[in-house]
């Protein structure tokens, strides 16, 4: 990471106070109102952080655009080498505080996979449950604390809690089903303790479940109410297209979020287990985390994605949402992934409703966890998370501990496609005034959803415009 | 008065802490009405800003690392270790019994060498800490009483004494009674043993009770049957960093 370009700034006059600490990127505000101060920005995502570095020519013309993800990085496939198979989502469960559900779904898949663990149906209907959850409760807070602000041209969303009362009150009353949800389903929202190889350890009561009922029913009028809003305010997002190739789960019978194929918008369907055809992974010097691509120089994954292959599988009322939006399969504008991801939240609170009762029809049983039948074996298991596809494939030894394993996440996958998207931004940048540019190119990287920058708009109430966390840093070439 | 003024930052972890935070929801709005918030990862360097209370989540893992934690110790009134990666090492300690080169070819394959790291490590092995909130992740409301302490000028108060007494509160069956493991007889309490009560056992997450008796630990985990590689596993699990870990 010393070696990032952004540890290089363009001013020269900064250039002794960089080398104080040649390893955090430096940017350098323009136009500096008072003393002179080098901030160090960061965009919070998924499991670390990432900056976006403008060069500005001489004569103000913007060259290029640079996504860089300086993270710390953590080791998580190398932890797991030897660990036993029952402690392995509970590690990998610390990958994201945000996705820790689905990184818990994905690796408990490979787990069974490779041991030969059936579980019953009670147990799917329940994860299912879990992985909405949790994709509900990030959406809401991409959507409402991230997006929203930019789109009403304010800091957070404190100001808006009084400029639009009514719509923040539903969207935190939405947010906070989301959160009850997961903690009925899995015990704990954030790293849940109940999910466990073969089923669960612990059970939602007859009287929870209907207590979820009534609250998923509230959930889906606060969503209408979002929805409409939404449709009043369409035209804030910027115009900008750039179609690219769409990677997420399909399946023949229903929106694939839990199981399925790995679909494509432009190549073959492949099985979960040949991801790495996929995925092909490579490094590059200014990024910590890996890059990947498919059959073009970059992919797409996450709501929009799975909106664009899947859209025909939505139930009724998320088709509804989607008409009234405006967003149609086919969609190459990626600042509506915003956009995808509130049709996905209604998509998942109809089918949460219909799992419930499916639930509750049944009769809910307490089982105990299928067993393993502990022998060398390998094991893929991939589900759609908030932000896309993740794969997680294990290998393990006859004492069922593992012996390799390899996680794909969805930023990661994302990189490239964010790349190509700020190159294919920066001749529409020129002749745009710093903030103006600052805006457009945090949107775009924000609509990629990189995680909880949204409790940091959510917290940074001041305003103060020079003080403000960006992700933007611009170099000024002499 | 002026309000007190409170920082947030972070280091190699997975943010769970301050997911947590931010689903306090309208209890966050009115912790917010009673401090400003300077900095939210974002550190000032060259300049002196100075914060009341800064809270750090994630464990120290790179040399740079240290630089910006020193910058944030220099500015901050109180520092407090905002969860298990924080406060213990956590989970990013299991890569340090490992040897670098493993872990760096496993997962970075022949371009490893571009990023150095060191043995993952809490706050505290490189600055003074002022306070802990313990788990991983926090216990929201914990963090909630916590802050109002700090911001009282208190010392704040976390459970001295092992889970096994909030199990017990709790109405679980002891783990051991059911031929499992559990760490709750050498955790620090506070959560309500909120693993046990879900039906799993403790991996330690708090960090160990002081005093805690690691060798009569080890018996009664001996005595219960657990072979040596099953215990030195949950030892390790978020305990890495302690003596506990063999
Ligand atoms: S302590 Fe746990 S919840 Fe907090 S950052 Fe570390 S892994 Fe995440
Ligand atoms: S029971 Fe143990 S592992 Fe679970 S939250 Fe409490 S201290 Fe942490």
């Amino acid at each position: 990471m010393a070696k990032t370009p952004a540890a290089k700034p363009a001013v020269k006059k900064e250039a002794a106070k960089a080398k104080k600490s040649p390893a955090t990127p430096i940017s350098v505000p323009a136009k500096v109102a008072g003393p002179k101060k080098v901030h160090v920005h960061y965009l919070t995502r998924v499991e670390g952080h990432g900056n976006i570095v403008v060069d500005v020519e001489a004569d103000g013309r913007v060259s290029t655009c640079r996504w860089e993800v300086p993270e710390a990085p953590r080791f998580f496939e190398a932890m797991l080498i030897g660990r036993d198979y029952k402690d392995v989502h509970h590690i990998v469960s610390r990958i994201c505080g945000i996705c820790a559900i689905g990184h818990q779904l994905a690796s408990l898949q490979a787990t069974e996979d490779a041991l030969n663990i059936n579980v019953s149906e009670q147990t799917h209907i329940l994860r299912r449950l879990a992985l909405h959850a949790e994709n509900l409760q990030s959406h809401l807070l991409h959507i409402a604390y991230l997006v929203l602000p930019d789109l009403m041209g304010v800091d957070s969303i404190l100001p808006l809690a009084t400029t639009h009362k009514d719509a923040v009150l539903k969207f935190i009353a939405a947010r906070r089903v989301s959160n009850e949800f997961s903690r009925l389903i899995c015990g704990r929202t954030t790293h849940p303790q109940r999910m466990t190889p073969g089923g669960f350890t612990m059970f939602p009561t007859t009287e929870q479940l209907e207590t979820l009922r009534g609250m998923l029913t509230d959930a889906l009028s606060n969503l209408d109410f979002a929805v409409d809003f939404f449709s009043g305010i369409m035209d804030k997002f910027p115009k900008f297209e750039r179609p690219t190739e769409y990677i997420g789960l399909v399946s023949p019978s229903e929106y694939a979020m839990y199981w399925g194929e790995i679909g494509s918008s432009t190549d073959e369907r492949r099985p979960v287990r040949q991801y790495r055809n996929i995925t092909r992974e490579y490094m590059i010097p200014t990024s910590t985390a890996k890059w990947t691509k498919n059959q073009g120089e970059s992919y797409m994954v996450g709501a929009l994605a799975r909106f664009n292959l899947n859209a025909e599988h939505l139930l009724p009322k998320a088709a509804a949402a989607a008409k009234k939006l405006g967003l149609k399969k086919g969609c190459t504008n990626p600042y509506l992934i915003t956009i995808a991801q509130l049709v996905e939240c209604v998509h998942t609170v109809e089918d949460s409703l219909q799992l419930t009762d499916e639930l509750l029809a049944r009769g809910i049983r307490d089982e105990a966890p299928a067993k393993a039948s502990i022998a060398a074996g390998r094991g893929a298991g991939a589900v759609e998370v908030p932000r896309g596809i993740l794969f997680h494939a294990y290998e393990y030894d006859e004492h069922g501990r593992i012996f390799q394993a390899d996680c794909v996440i969805p930023t990661n996958q994302n990189h490239g496609n964010i790349q190509k998207d700020l190159d294919a931004l920066v001749p529409l940048l020129s002749g745009l005034s710093e903030k103006e540019m600052e805006l457009r190119l945090s949107m775009l990287v924000r609509a990629y959803d990189p995680c909880i920058s949204c409790s940091t708009h959510f917290i940074d109430a001041r305003g103060l415009d020079d003080q403000k966390p960006s992700m933007v840093q611009f170099n000024y070439k002499k | 008065m002026a309000k007190p003024k409170i920082a947030f930052f972070d280091f190699a972890g997975c943010e769970g802490d301050q997911l947590q935070i931010a689903n306090l929801e309208e209890r966050l709005l009115d912790i917010l009405g009673h401090v400003e918030v300077v900095s939210f990862r974002e550190v000032v360097t060259g300049h002196s800003d100075d914060y009341d209370v800064a809270f750090v989540e994630g464990s120290i893992t790179r040399p740079e690392d240290e630089i910006r934690l020193k910058e944030i110790r220099k500015n901050a009134k109180v520092l407090v270790a905002l969860g298990a990666c924080a406060a213990i090492g956590g989970i990013n300690c299991l890569k340090n019994f490992m040897a670098e080169n493993v872990y760096r070819e496993e997962v970075y394959g022949g371009s490893a060498r571009w990023f150095p790291t060191y043995a993952a490590r809490p706050l505290k092995s490189v600055v003074k800490v002022d306070a802990e909130v313990p788990g991983c992740p926090i216990d929201p409301v914990e963090f909630a009483r916590i802050t109002k302490e700090l911001l009282q000028g208190r010392a704040p108060w976390i459970p001295d004494f092992p889970v096994c007494v909030e199990c017990k509160q709790a109405g679980n069956v002891c783990r051991y009674e059911m031929g499992k493991m559990c760490l709750g007889i050498i955790t620090r309490a506070g959560c309500k043993a909120a693993c046990v009560t879900e039906g799993a056992h403790c991996w330690g997450c708090r960090g160990l009770v002081p005093g805690a008796n690691l060798d009569a630990a080890r018996i009664v985990m001996d005595r219960a049957g657990s072979d040596r590689k099953a215990t030195q596993d949950l030892l390790r699990f978020f305990l890495g960093d302690t003596g506990a870990a063999l």
